[in-house]
């Protein structure tokens, strides 16, 4: 067992109004080594971004346990978890979120504005994010100026430049064309083999999860064990996990 | 300052048409402040650039104005051999005994006409002023005659030269014009003071008198002489200290102006703050993602909150530009302790921008702090669920 970099300990998000209430998240355990590749599928509503968004610590908890990286999140303030997510999260959402009027090299420098790096030096490094994305002649096209593809390229090149240890993707493929989609799958594979990035990736796409070296299902909250698909769902989890 | 700058700029420059109608918002108010500052800066230039700490003021003991003052041709009499007081060519004393009234005249400005300054001297009250003609020649004693100030030749219509006035027991006419630069001459009408005084039936109501010190220092011990003198019951001050007193006039148009702008301000406040709420709500899912990249709640304060000064800034330096052109610009401003009118000219100088620059920031501060304070408090996940 490699080294484990995401933890959870029936962790449980619970969301109660008056005349509601449900269990986003219920008593979920899961353990995630460092290179894995893993797909988070399940039904709408399932709880998939709710996990997500618990392991960046964007969102708290009602109970339960999760250590990332080592680091109990419920020991951070505010401040901290901030910096901490810009050293060791890198976030892909499905609608890409790049800041409009920032050019594709100004959104990829942008998590670089919180290192000690010199001007210089973060032109540099965000230069490399697009040039390994391929997007080194698009530098400074602003996002409307890009294809959907090309925009969530800049968004992975934006996630990878701070070099982190995880890499988290909300359905990063969800308003894709099958070719951009393709593409963006490849980067992500690549990422994780030739960088050894560990990967998180929600998606409701079971073409895209075959990327993936582990799919983990969720059901109204609750995580499958490993292995185990929803009766209804027709892919076979084993091929995945084989591959 | 961790968020680029450029990103607040752009962002300006993305919604410019919202950012010009609320720095124009803005730029209205700095020029409304600025209006009146220059105003008050022109008026007070204009009363302390004529002053002479040689030149001294005798009026009645307790008066403010000369207007409201009163001596005799006795303590006139009395004063003049005072030692101290300079001489002209011809070794006369340069002392002035003068009486001063109001006309009202029908103005450019105002049809029921304005109230002048209308003075009667003596000879050397000519040359204790330093007058210097721009037109014509000087009255005639025992002549229905007049001077007109620079000012008063500009603004009122009778009072042109060669043209007629009609008060006290006749007609008078206008036979010379006088440039006393930014003085309070330059504002006034002068006629002989027998002539003067005998049409009003104040032959013996004086006002006050003038007159010049050898010297500074000799001016100071002229005016304690003056005052400790007990026959005389007058009271001395030199010109400056006269004229820095009547600065006080301003007072009233500087409070209203300044209540004004301070109403204006408020509104323009809140148009800031309008625009900047709205820049926030559609900026939100932005807001979120900055967060995700690991900005803390602050750099998203600070961010937005610079935004607003910029946006202000802009007003403030529209402001400028809407109030420059006042610079230079002649008017003239009733006098509540001379009851007259004095021309001066609107000074837009650069401290005057300066304070229009950070009441403009003012506005934009108090109109950002809000909106920036709700921008930083949003939660991450609610941020980014806003479209
Ligand atoms: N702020 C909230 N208030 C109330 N309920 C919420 C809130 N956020 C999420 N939920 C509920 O929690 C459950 C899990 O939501 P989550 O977004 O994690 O689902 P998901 O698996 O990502 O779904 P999808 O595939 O549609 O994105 C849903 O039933 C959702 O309605
Ligand atoms: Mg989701």
């Amino acid at each position: 067992m490699p080294e484990t970099v995401i933890q959870t300990r029936k962790l449980t998000k619970e969301y109660v109004r008056e005349d509601y209430h449900v269990f986003a998240l219920k008593e979920a355990d899961i353990e995630i080594g460092r290179g894995e590749f893993v797909a988070l599928m399940g039904p709408s509503g399932s709880g998939k971004s709710t996990l997500l968004h618990c392991i960046a610590a964007m969102d708290r908890p009602t109970s339960g346990e999760i250590l990332v990286l080592g680091q109990d999140l419920s020991s951070l303030n505010e401040r901290d978890i901030a910096h901490w997510r810009n050293v060791h999260i890198g976030f892909i959402f499905q609608s890409f979120n790049l800041i409009p009027v920032l050019s594709a090299l100004e959104n990829v420098e942008l998590p670089l504005n919180l290192t000690a790096l010199k001007k210089q030096e973060r032109r540099e490094h965000a230069r490399n994010a697009l040039e390994l994305v391929g997007l080194g002649d698009r530098l400074h096209n602003l996002p409307r100026q890009l294809s959907g593809g090309q925009e969530q390229r800049v968004a992975i090149a934006r996630a990878i430049v701070t070099d982190p240890d995880l890499i988290l993707a909300d359905e990063p493929t969800g308003n894709l064309d099958a070719a951009s989609a393709q593409e963006v799958l490849n980067m992500l594979s690549r990422l994780n083999k030739e960088f050894g990035k560990t990967i998180v990736m929600v998606t409701h796409d079971p073409h895209a999860a075959r990327f993936a070296s582990k799919i983990r299902y969720l059901e109204k909250g609750e995580l499958l064990p490993d292995g185990r698909t929803p009766a209804d769902w027709n892919l076979p989890a084993a091929e995945a996990t084989s591959g | 300052m961790r968020i680029p700058f450029s990103y607040n700029i752009r962002n300006l420059v993305v919604r410019k048409t919202t950012t010009i109608m609320t720095a124009l918002g803005i730029a209205l108010t700095v020029a409304v402040l600025l209006s009146v500052l220059a105003l008050v800066n022109g008026l007070q230039t204009s009363l302390r650039s004529s002053g002479d700490p040689k030149r001294i003021l005798v009026m009645r003991k307790g008066a403010t104005a000369e207007l409201t003052s009163g001596v005799t041709r006795q303590a006139f009499q009395d004063l003049k051999f005072k030692p101290g007081i300079a001489r002209d060519s011809a070794g006369q004393p340069l002392a002035s005994l003068e009486i001063v009234t109001v006309i009202n005249l029908p103005s450019v400005d105002s049809e029921a006409g304005m109230n002048v300054t209308t003075r009667g001297l003596l000879q050397p009250g000519i040359e204790i002023r330093n007058l210097k003609l721009a037109e014509g020649r000087w009255f005639e004693s025992g002549r229905r005659e007049l001077v007109v100030g620079k000012g008063i030749a500009a603004r009122y219509p009778d009072a042109r030269l060669g043209g007629t006035l009609k008060f006290g027991k006749g007609e008078w006419t206008v036979v010379g014009v006088v440039d006393a630069g930014t003085g309070p001459i330059n504002s006034e009408i002068l006629g002989d003071l027998n002539q003067v005084a005998g049409d009003l039936n104040r032959m013996e109501g004086l006002s006050a008198m003038w007159l010049v010190a050898e010297d500074e220092i000799t001016a100071k011990s002229l005016i304690n002489s003056i005052n400790d003198d007990v026959k005389l019951t007058a009271q001395a001050k030199s010109e400056v200290e006269y004229l820095e007193a009547q600065t006080s006039s301003a007072a009233p148009i500087q409070f209203i102006g300044i209540f004004v702008s301070l109403i204006m301000a408020v509104g323009s406040s809140f148009a800031a703050m309008n625009t900047m709420y709205a820049a926030v709500s559609r900026r939100a899912r932005e807001v979120g993602t900055l967060r995700v990249l690991g900005f803390s709640k602050g750099s998203i304060l600070t961010s937005f909150f610079l935004e607003s000064l910029v946006l202000a800034l802009v007003g403030g330096v529209l402001g400028c530009l809407l109030a420059l052109p006042l610079n230079g610009l002649t008017t003239g401003v009733g006098n509540n302790l001379t009851f007259s009118e004095i021309a001066f000219n609107f000074r837009v100088g650069p401290d005057t921008m300066a304070t229009g620059i950070v009441f403009a920031l003012v506005m934009g501060a108090l109109g950002g702090l809000f909106p920036a304070r709700s921008a930083a408090r949003k939660e991450i996940l609610t941020a980014l669920r806003e479209i």
